[in-house]
């Protein structure tokens, strides 16, 4: 397949990203500047994490409304595949690529740990592969996911939530809710379900001398997605 | 002209740096205090010779960046209608 990261101002997981797409995922991979417009004809998009613009005004809100960004709106909208994780999915949800905001942790201390999430609905393109409770490392200050109670309704009618925090043993637990995300909500699709949100960083998470690779399921669906639907 | 525009969290999104606030005033025997709620406010100066109506453009500012509705209500106001220099 082939990959582009986008690269904004502030985002630190970029290099991650790009290491994970070209070296474990075997991606043709490029990398392309929040300034400039094209894509170059991607298969998956990567939003990599970080504090793009220092989290200025909201976390994502800026790098929202830079130009590389219309480019990955058009794309969403001809069914291309968006992978945003941390600040990735803040600017997808600031971008309206995603409904709903990430609020300040309820804590309101940064929280650099592992999780476990729980993969809700197995039809998704990233999901498909998943039947295991999946070990991931969160790293973010901004990842109380919040959204209009008819929002929630809808994603979960619509089978769009696609991870929740839960214990290592798969079960909903406020305790490791770490954040205070409503219902426990770590990542959501968009109504396509070609987009993903998550706050959880896969790509961290995709060699197991990293201390799990997990991460790595997530992307090997889309992979078998893409080839056999 | 200046402007300014407030953005504040909406009622019933958790205000977590608001509650912070309210403890800390608490701790320091305050303890009349019974809910903060913390907002922030941005001044603008801009020029207005070709707007005929600055509030709506203020209102523009706040809808296109500097307020998410899903989360966040705004009020606009004008400050001075000259520059202030």
């Amino acid at each position: 397949m082939r990959a582009t990261v986008v690269e904004f101002l502030g985002s630190n997981c970029d290099h991650d990203m790009i290491y994970f797409s070209k070296e474990v995922l075997k991606f043709k991979t490029e990398v392309v500047w929040y300034s400039e417009r094209d894509l170059k004809n991607p298969d998956v998009v990567f939003l990599p994490g970080g504090f793009s613009y220092g989290d200025y005004l909201r976390p994502g809100a800026m790098a929202s409304r830079t130009p590389i960004m219309e480019s990955v709106i058009d794309f969403a909208k001809k069914g291309g595949f968006i992978l945003g994780v941390c600040n990735g999915f803040q600017i997808l949800c600031e971008s309206e690529l995603l409904p709903g905001a990430l609020l300040r942790n309820k804590s309101l201390t940064f929280i650099c740990d592992y999780v476990y999430l729980k993969a809700e609905n197995c039809d998704s393109p990233y999901t498909k592969k998943i039947n295991k409770i999946l070990k991931i490392p969160i790293a973010h200050g901004d990842g109380n996911y919040f959204c209009k109670k008819e929002t929630l309704k809808e994603l979960k009618d619509e089978g769009r939530i696609a991870f929740k925090y839960v214990s290592p043993e798969g079960n909903i637990d406020e305790k490791w809710n770490f954040n205070g995300s409503l219902e426990s909500t770590a990542g959501i699709l968009s109504k396509n379900k070609r987009v993903l949100g998550m706050m959880p960083h896969p790509e961290r998470a995709c060699e197991k001398i990293l201390g799990s690779d997990d991460g790595k399921l997530i992307i090997e669906s889309l992979i078998s997605f893409a080839e056999n639907g | 002209m200046k402007g300014r525009i407030y953005v504040f969290l909406k009622e019933e999104v958790l205000d977590p740096q608001g509650k912070a606030i309210e403890g800390a005033l608490s701790s320091l025997g305050f303890k009349e205090v019974k809910k903060v709620r913390a907002c922030k406010y941005f001044d603008i100066e801009f020029d207005d010779k070709d707007l005929s109506n600055p509030e709506k453009r203020l209102e523009e500012y706040a809808k296109k960046l500097l307020a998410n509705e899903v989360i966040e209500n705004f009020k606009v106001e004008i400050l001075t209608k000259q520059d202030s220099k």
